[in-house]
This record gives C-alpha cells, structure tokens and sequence, in this order.
C-alpha cells in the first residue's frame, strides 16, 4: 500500500496511525543498514487528518527537529537539540505526519556515499556490501528497506538523487525556492534543497505537496502550496537525452539508461539526442562554489554556543581550533580548507568568481535546450553503487561521478531519479525547466509505467 | 597638517534587529534574553531582511546627500571572534545603501563640506565582558542593525573630528533613527601627518574620546617624526580610561575576510517608491532649520545655531518660542537656561525626565514673559531660574515666596540702598579692595529683609550698584 493509500485509510479511521508509529519504529530500532541515527522513542503517532494522516516519515539529520538530536552526522553536533523545527517538518506535523527519526547522511552532507558520517556508513538494502549512495543515504536505505514510504532527504549537489538511484527509489531536488530551506543546516545555501524521497512517484509527490508552501522566514522561497498528482503523460513530450551523460557512463548504466528510453519511445514520445555545452566544467565549478559557502557556513561550529566542546579552556582561537580539529573528520576539513583557499585574496578571482560564470554559462545551455526540448534525460550516477570503502580511498572519482546530477543545482532547475527498472540501482534522471514539478512528476510516472 | 578620516558605527533604533524579530530595546535586560535562533547563528536559522533598518538607511543616505544605490547586495565577512555567533558578518560591501554625500562642519572660521565616502547596513556583534581570566558573551546586542559612515580623509584637526561626529550624530537624531544609549556610536579613526603613515585607532566612543584619541594619535605621530623616526601603517587602540592609544596584535589586523554575497538574502531593488517613502521621512535638518529660525524668528545666527545643535533643544525652544517673543526666548534659552543646566551637568532631557517636558516649557515660557513684562529684573530672573532647576518649584511660586517682583525688587533696591547710607565706611573698604567688606554689607540686608532677600541676591545687588562707583 502506498502512504497515499494508506494515509487515505487513516482518514476513513480503517487505520490506526499509532499502529503505523509503532511498526515503523519497530523497523527503525531494529536498523540492520544503519539508516538512522536516532530514533524518536517518544514520537507520538501521528493525526487522523491532513494529507500524511497518520504517515510516519524518516527525516534526514540535516534538517532540524525540535528537541529531537540533529547532528549532520558530525561528532561535533553531537548532543545538539535545536530549538526549532525546519519548516517542512512544522508542514509535515500540519499534514498529519510524525518524524521516527533522523536518518544517517554524510558529514555535513559532504559526500555521495554516506560514508563520511561519525556514526558509521549506512548500508544498502539491495546488497548490504554496497554503499547506498549519499549523502541522504540513510533516507533512501530506510525507504528502500521498508521502514517508512516517506523520507525528507536534501540535496546539494545530488544528494537526494544519488541514493534514489542506488537504492532503487524516487527522489527529487525541486526547484530551488520551491520549498523553503528554514531548518536546513546548511552546506551550500545557493546550491542545496530540501527534497522528498519515495518508493513510488505517487508518494513524491504526495510529499511535495505536503511540504511546499511560501515561507517568509527563507527569503529565497517562491513556491506556492500545491497539490501533485501524477497520472503519467496524456500528450507526447518531447525528450532530450544528454548522450555525452549517457555514453560516459558505465556498461550496466547505460543499458538500463538505453532501455528506458527506448520504452518512452515506444510509448510514443519523441527521444532526441542532444548536446550539453560545459558539461566539463560543471563538477569543478559545483566543487568550487559548494566548498567555498561550506567554509563559511561551518565556521560557526566553534564550540562557544552548542555541540562539541564546551569545556575547552584557553584562548579563544586556540579553543576554536582545537573543537573543530577534533570534531570535524576528513572530509569536512578538506572541503573547508578548499573552500577557504577559494574564496582568499588574490584565488578567489581565478576560482570562486570564475565558478560563479561557469554557473551563469550552465543556466544559459539549460534555456537554451529547454527552447526546443520539454524535458532533459540521463543517467542519475554515471556509476552502478560503490562497495563500502571503495569510494573513500579515490575522493576524485567520488567527486566526478556527480557530473550528471550537479548540473541541475547550479542552474536551480528541478531534477527526479526514477530507477530505470524496480529493484535495480541505476537511476533515469529527469530535468526541467524552474518549477516544472508537474511536468517532471507526471513524466517520472511515465517512466514506472513504461519501463 | 593631519589628515583624518572616520569610519563611524551607529546603532539605528528599529523596534526589532537587521535579521530577526527581536527587540532592540535591551539596554537594560539580563544577558542573552534578546535572542533567537537567528540572531544566536543556530544551523539552520535564515536571516530576513529588516525593511526598516532600510528605510532608515536611506533617510541618512538622502540626509547627507548621498547617491542612493539602487541595486544593494550582502555579503558575508569572514572572520572568527567569539562575539560573533556565526563567525562571518553579514555586511553590504560593494553595493551599500548610498555613496558619495557631505556633511559641512565648522573648519576654522569658515565651514568645510567632509565627505561622506558610503554608508552601509551591518548586523552589529554581540558584546564580550572580559573578565580575570575568563570571557563572557551577550548575545542581545547581536543582529542590532548598525549604518556604517565612512568620511573621505577631509578633516584636519582633533576639534573638526569631534564637530563631525556631532554633527552626523544630530543628523540622525533630526532623521528619528537613532537614540544616543551607550555604547550606540561607536568610531575608528585614520589619521596621519605629513610625511607619514596612516594609522587606524580603534574604539573610539564619544566626541569628547574623538577629540582625546585624536589629539593623542597626533602627538604621538609628530613626536616620533620630530625624533626622526616615522609612524608606520598600523592599527592602534584607544584606551578611553588612560586616554592613550595602544598598538593592537598584528595578527587582528592581518585580516583576509574572504568577502563572498550571503545566498540567503536576495538583492535589493530600492524601487521608487521606497526611495520617496525614505523621503518623506528626511524631516527638516539643522542648518534648514537654523536658516529658517534666523528668517522666522528673527533671533541672531549665533543663536540659531545653538538653539538647532541638538533636536531637543530646538524643539523646546519652538514650543517656548510659540507662547513669547521669540527673540526674548532665545536668548534667555541660549544665554541663560543652557549655562545654567551644562553648570548643573544636567541634560535638557534629564530635566525633562524630572518635571516633565510640557512643565519644562510652561516654566521657561513663563519667565521669559515676567522678565519681558518687566515683572522681574535680569538678575531675580536669574535667581528664580536657579531655584526652579534646583528645587523643581514653578518660577510664579518662587517669585510670590521670595518677593522677587519688581515691587519686592524695589524693596530690595532700597534696603540696599539703606544700608550703604548707613555703612559708608565699609562701602569704602569694599571699593577700595577689602573684598570681604561685601559679607558684612550683604549680610545687613539679609538680616534686614529677615531672610526675603538671599545673600546671592544682595550681593548681586551691591555689585551691580557699586559698579558705578568703583
């Protein structure tokens, strides 16, 4: 049963949403992948009304949750209650919903396998020798084993698609400003979202719908409540598929890839082939700009107001620098350390300033192709799942393998990772053009139905 | 000749801060009580942009004649200190709210026009109490919105310093967008001499520690030049206590700030109608009004000056002026009432604050009017003000006790009178030196009037009628 379904149960009363509380956190306690990182013991089930009526959802450590520990999977979070609940969290209680729990993510959402997180790596579900991407990994892994329909990852430079791809569930990064980042712990303001993941489209988009709305505390939200609901595509549309994507990318990959496109063919669309200028440049641009705000944004975790270190004597800079070596893990400080190179006086003209054209350049290609295209087709991962480890000892091939899911960040255009097939871990990755939800969602749906 | 520049820092008096929803009004509260998560730098917290701090930023751009930037951007400024709860501060950098304006001081005997380089909005940081050997932090202070005023290096003396810093501190006052609270302008200061570096001081907060700073840093500089040696670049920080200026840690000032634009905070379009909103809220500002008391009032240029220096005054010099003639007013506000509280050390608002504003007028209206219906002389007029400063009486109650009328003044007259055809010798004494003859003759009257004539009075009145003699 979907959470649409049984959220529909729970509103007729033929559902006890203490029943679905108590079978989830069941799930999660057990936690054989290690999807969570804390589990809410005390949640209390949730409403017989709203759109989630009754639906447990599992919410990704990055997003805030009032007295509920949120740590972005870094040591030097740990014990870390905040006083607020993010804004699509206050939506998901509005909407009748309860959080479980905080699900794994790489430190500081700073990877693209969860396995950065001071808490372990995170398993994946379809073969727990496999990473299942990140850094939402968690998120995905406890959709995919079945602890919950519903989970809130977000996603910076892919990582709600990443781990919807290699765990063979839906996810999407919405059009930047569609729902408001108010509670979102930053990595990269101008990149990052919040975004739904699923088993099904349906439940994508039932989640955005529960979590959207206009939000004046985030000053970059633009979005208007809405309510989705994919049927499929009525009228053919026209496809465009990045082939350069596409023929990068590894043999099983682009089977798969290969034959969806071909069944959105047969269905009647019109698949076209198409050439992305810049595609080069996109990962070195993201790595530039993304790692630039992450120096920024992480250097108020300095031991003084909350998390790590609250009895570190001595100076005060000597105290920061003490907290922050000893809390942040390797990922984080080579993220900071070339975030801060980036931005200084006399490098940030060569690199944050030339990152910020390339990302002018990236929209640009995207106007240009959605003029003669309605929707843009690739690969989610170029890769299939990496085995646990594999991907921490070579952080460049980590890096490169986002080259099909950065591009949409920094345009701010929405992005889905349907799986190519049920149960397989590669993705089809979808985009369109700024707040073309409807559109993307009903072309995903397209793709469950074809494929 | 030095050279000076400042770069001053007010806090504007908007109800809530540059980016939350906190009051501002936390002079008197406990610590960390005027806090949130935004203004605390808590993850996940987004700042919001503060309209009003806004609006109030172009009423001083447009009060200085400022060019108004029309598309405005924040940045973050990147630095660690304690007192800064997300360790960057959110500032406008390239594109602040208006360039390019002028304050005219007086300069010498003539008057000068300082440039006003930018003024920028800026999230202030909170407050850091350092104790033995450990620091304390206040939040509250964190997020106030502050207008930074950078001036063009156009001032030359410590006197044109403090001149500017009351000026734009008027200014403000004038605009409604700023409250002189402690601790609410705060100034750095470039300066340097001929033939020398240009040297920043640090933490200036008063005109009067301006002045002090400056003076200071200028000595200082000559006095190295003079010994052969040379001022180098540096930033230096002023001792408000020892009136010194001490050279900082090079470290804090080696600063690379890694300046980037805040992602959560989209730029500014100040469209037309924000810009004559602002406007309309740029009231009538000192030298406007100085122009307009000369012509409307007809008082002299020196009083008009005095009376426009500071809003309150001026205001209350209006109010008085509307029931009196106003040149009368004028010149015993300025001449009389102002000597009279600056020897009491007391503000015009502190005597508000005691006997309430519209008293405050009542009474000075009413002497104003007894001394120009010639009820009273120059000299009870004098004495009557004292008493109502002193004693918080009403000048008719003072009057009617002491017999000051003019019919009592007659009496008095004519006592002292009496007393010096009585006394002719020591009146002798008296004029030809013996100061302490005076204390026997005043104190005849005193005692002849039974204590209805005050021994300052008496003594006033022997003065003004032996001066002819001596």
């Amino acid at each position: 049963m979907s959470a649409r379904e049984q959220a529909e149960s729970v509103r007729w009363g033929a559902e006890d949403p203490s029943g679905l509380l108590e079978a989830a956190l069941e799930g999660a306690r057990a936690d054989d992948f290690n999807c969570f990182v804390t589990v809410d013991t005390d949640a209390s089930p949730g409403d017989d009304d709203g759109l989630l009526a009754g639906q447990p959802v599992a919410v990704k450590d990055s997003i805030t949750t009032e007295g509920l520990e949120t740590t972005v999977g870094s040591k030097i979070l740990k014990g870390y209650e905040p006083v607020f609940d993010a804004y699509v969290v206050e939506r998901l209680r509005e909407e009748g919903a309860t959080v479980v729990g905080k699900t794994n993510c790489d430190e500081f959402c700073m990877g693209s396998t969860t396995e950065t997180s001071a808490f372990g790596p995170t398993r994946n579900p379809l073969d727990p020798s496999l990473v299942p991407g990140g850094s939402s990994g968690g998120s995905g892994a406890a959709v995919a084993a079945g602890h919950v329909d519903l989970a809130l990852g977000s996603d910076t430079g892919g990582s709600v698609r990443n781990p919807a791809a290699f765990t063979s569930t839906v996810g999407l990064k919405p059009t930047y400003g569609l729902l408001s980042r108010y509670g979102l712990i930053p990595y990269a303001d101008s990149l990052e979202t919040v975004g739904p993941m699923t088993r099904t489209v349906e439940d994508c988009a039932l989640l955005l719908s529960a979590i959207g709305g206009r939000d004046p505390r985030d000053s970059t939200s633009r979005g208007e409540r809405k309510r989705y609901e994919p049927t499929g595509l009525d009228e053919p549309v026209r496809v465009g598929v990045i082939e350069e994507l596409v023929e990068g990318s590894d043999d099983g990959v682009k089977r798969e890839v290969r034959d969806a496109v071909s069944s959105l063919d047969d269905a009647g669309h019109d698949a076209e082939t198409v050439e992305m200028e810049g595609l080069d440049h996109v990962v070195s641009a993201y790595y530039v700009l993304a790692m630039s705000e992450a120096s920024s944004n992480l250097a108020r975790y300095d031991g003084v107001r909350y998390g790590a270190g609250p009895n570190e004597r001595g100076r005060y800079d000597e105290v920061f620098a003490k907290v922050r070596g000893d809390n942040f893990g390797d990922e984080v400080k080579r993220r900071i350390m070339l975030g801060t190179y980036a931005l200084s006086e006399g490098y940030s003209d060569r690199y944050y300033r030339k990152a910020l054209l390339a990302r002018r350049l990236i929209a640009d290609e995207f106007d240009r192709l959605f003029s003669k295209v309605d929707l843009l087709l690739s690969p989610t991962m170029p890769v299939e799942p990496f085995r646990l480890g594999e991907a921490l000892e070579d952080p460049l091939r980590m890096y490169l393998s986002d080259v099909c899911t950065v591009p949409a960040n920094l345009a701010g255009i929405p992005a889905i990772s349907v799986p190519a097939e049920e149960g397989e871990a590669v993705g089809v990755q979808l985009m369109g053009p700024e707040f073309s939800e409807e559109l993307l969602l009903d072309a995903a749906r397209e793709v469950e139905l074809v494929r | 000749m030095p050279v000076i520049g400042l770069e001053v820092h007010a806090q504007l008096r908007t109800d809530s801060k540059l980016f939350c929803g906190c009051s501002t009004d936390y002079h008197d509260a406990e610590p960390n009580t005027h806090t949130c998560e935004v203004c605390l730098g808590m993850p996940g917290a987004l700042p919001v942009m503060n309209e009003s701090a806004l609006d109030f930023g172009l009423r001083v751009s447009l009060a200085l004649g400022c060019e108004v930037v029309e598309e405005q951007l924040f940045y973050r400024k990147n630095y660690f200190y304690p007192d800064l709860p997300k360790n960057f501060q959110i500032t406008q950098y390239e594109f602040p709210v208006g360039v390019d304006g002028s304050i005219t001081i007086q300069a010498g005997d003539g008057e000068r026009a300082v440039g006003v380089r930018r003024v920028h909005l800026e999230e202030d940081p909170g407050r850091i109490v350092h104790m033995r050997n450990r620091s304390l932090l206040d939040y509250n202070r964190s997020g106030v919105p502050l207008l930074e005023i950078v001036t063009e290096p156009d001032m030359e003396s410590p006197e044109e310093g403090r001149e500017f810093l009351q000026r734009l501190r008027t200014t403000l006052e004038y605009l409604g967008v700023f409250e002189p609270l402690d601790g609410a302008m705060r100034a750095d200061a470039n300066v340097s001499i001929e033939g020398g570096s240009r040297v920043e001081v640090k933490n200036i907060s008063s005109h009067r520690g301006a002045e002090r700073a400056l003076r200071y840093e200028i000595t200082r500089q000559r006095n190295m030049l003079k010994r052969g040696s040379e001022a180098v670049l540096e930033t230096r920080h002023f001792d408000e206590e020892t009136g010194v200026t001490r050279p900082m840690r090079t470290k804090e000032e080696e600063a690379d700030y890694r300046y980037f634009p805040e992602p959560n905070l989209p730029l500014i379009r100040v469209d037309e109608g924000m810009a004559g909103a602002a406007a309309e809220g740029v009231p009538e500002l000192p030298d406007q009004r100085r122009e307009r008391f000369r012509e409307e009032y007809g008082v002299t240029d020196e009083h008009a000056k005095r009376l426009t220096a500071e809003k309150e005054l001026a205001d209350f010099y209006e109010d008085v002026a509307e029931a009196v003639e106003p040149r009368a007013a004028a010149s015993h506000v300025v001449d009389e009432l102002l000597g009279e509280l600056n020897y009491r050390e007391l503000s015009l608002d502190e005597w508000f604050e005691g006997v309430g504003r519209e008293t405050a007028v009542e009474w000075e209206t009413e002497i104003v009017e007894m001394l120009r219906g010639g009820e009273i002389t120059d000299v009870s007029a004098t004495d009557v003000l004292r008493d109502v400063l002193d004693e918080g009486r009403s000048p008719a109650a003072v009057v009617d006790e002491k017999g000051l009328t003019m019919e009592g003044a007659d009496e008095a007259l004519k006592c002292v009178e009496e007393v010096i055809g009585e006394h002719r010798e020591t009146v002798e004494d008296y004029l030809s030196g013996k100061e302490e003859a005076l204390n026997f003759l005043v104190g005849q009257v005193v005692r002849r009037s039974r204590g209805k004539i005050s021994p300052r009075e008496a003594s006033d009145l022997f003065d003004e009628r032996l001066e002819e003699e001596k």
